[in-house]
């Protein structure tokens, strides 16, 4: 008994033994890369669509023909398990999009290279991105895109309720007000998705945020953003004010273009879903009214990523400057629609789409979301309770958030 | 749904030893014929299972291998985090209540109805018995995904399943998007010491209030799936049973329901614990449904073990705290195997009596 026992015990650590030998990253450390110039690169990206996959090969191909280093784009279908699974394997895209939510934790196991400050058009970046990809004092990596929030209104009810262009909201008061005017029948005044990415604008518009500008500490619980969430509180509860979830729509586009809210808060996205499933609903954008603490929005961005295990990172620095190039980034927008993460982009973008100029002017006070470490999975937390902030108490929610946002800067 | 495969042993006495020039040819042969599973096995069996193992007790972040040098050994520490407190807890808590809901309610509902199914089918009466079977065993043949697909258009706000709800004058829930747990019937607050008292960042009127209406449209999608592959393991040992001991039952004059009760049931003991089990197992490691459906939402009232342990490594880079769930879900599908093994454990006929002499 005893030697089959030692037999099968041999044969196992052999096994293990021979595997770990046959894995070439078992016995490496954390050191970097060796460098190879010209080595071909791999850009992996997470698409919205066959629009964008074509323009970001297109770009590729230019700088590929230009440059002579050979450069392949993929589309993921899950970029956040692919880039896992590549960092983990230690043979990660060279170049790939990475969103604000995931930079810190990427960051702090060092997969990501921290090359912003190199980039020699880094002050043209607005600085409210630059801070989104800043971690621990570094820039890390360039800003691909952005987006931000504002009012979007139905001009058809909007005018059927009264209303002129007068009466587009400054405040929050008059925000109520004209909510309460649109609401009749199934049309509810302001209808949007019921979760921190929307009922945030308020915070800023109040002067606060779940966190600073550079996520190093948590600012959940403060007065102003208390009083922010009562003010949408009582809206909900008036009736003015209703979740997309509570109007039985998926989000505020689908409950906007279904004519159950007269008003949404969304981003730029919205044109183009409105454009392809409620063609008939017309609309402008108008920025969002100023609170207690002047104008305020919530911004999304993605970022140029660049791999520490990239064994070319000099060609991948240089391929992400091209990408981020003015032209480049005027191209990409015409393409599919996205808002350049740079100053000397904007007059352009807002010539060619002067409808949506409120998007791009909301980049001059927008705040970012928490980028902290573990902070997605907090504002998932949050954004549960916010879905129900009808029958719940703010200041209990927030103080919530703020215990949970702590343990992640502590 | 995916079901681990389980290996039924019978039990066997050990063959006698021999020692000797011969026997221990025999045995290099018999190694040199296993080793292929011996290799697939360890290959990708044992060798992830360790490094799994290490990555719940290691600091691994995510970048190289997790056995390289700079990854470091914390003990118990993605354990603590389950039960300490904080987000991490209240999130494993959350995803326990909802799939110990899941398992209480699917396993025998699609327990019941597969037998159900499979008495039907079993009918000699019945016409176009070959249709029937075909039938109730097609859900089971069709990939998860695809069915998790068809089930958000017949449980979306405007679809069939509604439909067929306005059709009887009531008014359907947002199915995907209604977090109410149903035993809350509508309230949102309960009595005092329920909602006083807590586990795992929880509390009691939570752990009490029953699975989501969303949860509810992902269960009626397991029992459909499912019902269909265990009523054919039903069908099998009906069509085992020996027709002498029903004719004799007849003789007897036992009616159809009781000897369905005296006859047919106990000699389906076994296959009622193979059901179980593997319903068991297999709605403890719900994922796909999840996944493909509403990644846990709405308000995490979807969230299970399985995919929390999922969004945790991939989604926050915590992978240690991943892997601790993984085990955890491990043990606790052990423990949970063990129950219907003791529930439905063959009584001798001495047992029984000893136990009524004590009643």
């Amino acid at each position: 008994m005893r030697t089959t026992k030692w037999f099968a015990a041999m044969t196992a650590a052999s096994l293990v033994l021979t595997l770990t030998a046959c894995g070439s990253g078992f016995s490496s450390g954390n050191s970097s890369a060796s460098q190879t110039p010209g080595k071909p690169l791999t850009v992996l990206i997470g698409s919205s669509g066959d629009a964008e996959t074509t323009a970001v090969k297109d770009a590729v191909a230019a700088w590929s023909a230009k440059s002579g280093v050979q450069a392949t784009v993929r589309t993921a279908s899950n970029l956040n398990q692919e880039l896992a699974q590549g960092f983990a394997s230690k043979t990660p895209p060279d170049v790939f999009y990475l969103g604000a939510d995931s930079i810190a934790g990427y960051a702090a196991n060092g997969s990501l290279l921290a090359y912003g400050d190199t980039l020699a058009n880094k002050a043209d970046f607005y600085d409210s991105l630059v801070a989104n990809f800043t971690v621990g004092g570094k820039f890390y990596c360039a800003p691909k895109d952005f987006s931000t929030l504002q009012l979007v209104i139905n001009t058809d009810l909007w005018t059927k309720a009264g209303l002129t262009d007068a009466d587009v909201p400054t405040t929050w008061d008059q925000l109520s007000s004209v909510s309460k005017k649109l609401t009749s029948g199934t049309t509810t005044g302001l209808v949007m998705s019921g979760e921190y990415a929307r009922f945030g604008v308020f915070m800023t518009q109040a002067g606060g945020n779940l966190m600073n500008d550079t996520s190093t500490q948590a600012t959940a619980n403060t007065d102003a953003n208390v009083k922010a969430l009562q003010y949408v509180k009582d809206n909900l509860v008036a009736g003015d004010f209703k979740t997309a979830a509570d109007v039985g729509a998926g989000w505020g586009g689908e409950a906007f273009g279904k004519q159950l809210g007269a008003m949404t808060i969304e981003g730029n996205w919205i044109t183009g879903a409105l454009k392809s499933d409620f063609p008939n609903v017309k609309y402008k954008v108008v920025e969002l009214p100023a609170g207690p603490a002047g104008k305020g929005t919530l911004q999304f961005t993605n970022c140029w990523g660049i791999a520490t295990d990239s064994q070319n990172t000099e060609g991948a620095k240089n391929l992400v400057a091209a990408l981020t190039a003015t032209d480049q980034q005027i191209a990409f927008s015409k393409a599919f629609g996205v808002m350049p993460s740079i100053k000397s982009a904007a007059d352009a973008w807002k010539t060619a789409n002067p409808a949506l100029v409120p998007f791009i002017n909301g980049a001059a006070y927008a705040k970012g979301v928490p980028t902290a470490a573990g902070s997605a999975a907090v504002v998932t937390d949050l954004n549960q309770k916010l879905a129900q902030l009808k029958g719940q108490d703010p200041a209990t929610i927030l103080a919530a958030t703020q215990t949970n946002l702590q343990a992640l800067v502590k | 749904m995916s079901t681990g495969t389980v290996t039924v042993t019978p039990e066997v006495s050990a063959p006698p030893r021999h020692h000797g020039g011969i026997r221990r040819r025999d045995a290099a042969a018999g190694w040199l014929f296993t080793a292929p599973v011996l290799v697939i096995l360890g290959l990708f069996l044992a060798v992830p299972v360790v490094m799994a193992l290490w990555v719940s007790v290691s600091d691994w972040s995510g970048r190289g291998s997790p056995f390289s040098s700079g990854v470091g050994f914390v003990g118990g520490a993605n354990y603590q985090a389950l039960v300490a407190g904080g987000l991490t807890t209240s999130d494993f808590g959350i995803a326990l209540k909802n799939n110990l809901w899941y398992v209480l309610l699917v396993v025998p509902i699609q327990t019941a109805l597969s037998l159900l199914l499979a008495l039907l089918v079993n009918r000699q009466t019945i016409k176009g018995r070959g249709f029937f079977r075909t039938a109730f065993y097609f859900p089971s043949v069709t990939s998860s995904v695809a069915i998790t697909v068809l089930w958000l258009f017949l449980f979306s706000t405007t679809g069939a399943i509604n439909k067929l709800i306005a059709f009887f004058g009531a008014k359907g829930p947002n199915w995907f998007n209604e977090p109410a747990a149903v035993f809350h019937f509508g309230a949102t607050s309960g009595p005092d010491w329920m909602m006083k008292g807590s586990a795992l960042g929880m509390s009691w009127w939570d752990w009490l209030g029953g699975p989501s209406v969303a949860m509810c449209a992902l269960m009626s999608m397991a029992i459909f799936t499912t019902s269909g592959t265990f009523m054919l393991i039903y069908l099998a040992a009906l069509q085992n049973l020996s027709p002498e001991v029903f004719e004799a039952a007849e003789v007897d004059g036992a009616s159809s329901w009781k000897a369905f009760w005296y006859v047919t049931l106990p000699q389906l003991r076994a296959t009622t614990f193979t059901v179980v089990t593997l319903g068991m197992i297999g709605c403890w490691q719900v994922f796909d449904q999840i996944y493909t459906a509403t990644q846990g939402g709405p308000a995490k009232t979807t969230l299970t073990p399985a995919y929390l342990s999922y969004s945790a490594s991939f989604g926050q880079q915590k992978w240690g705290v991943g892997a601790a769930i993984a085990f955890v879900l491990f043990a606790i599908i052990i423990v949970f195997t063990l129950v219907p093994r003791w529930l439905l454990r063959e009584r001798t006929p001495r047992a029984a009596r000893a136990r009524k002499a004590v009643a």
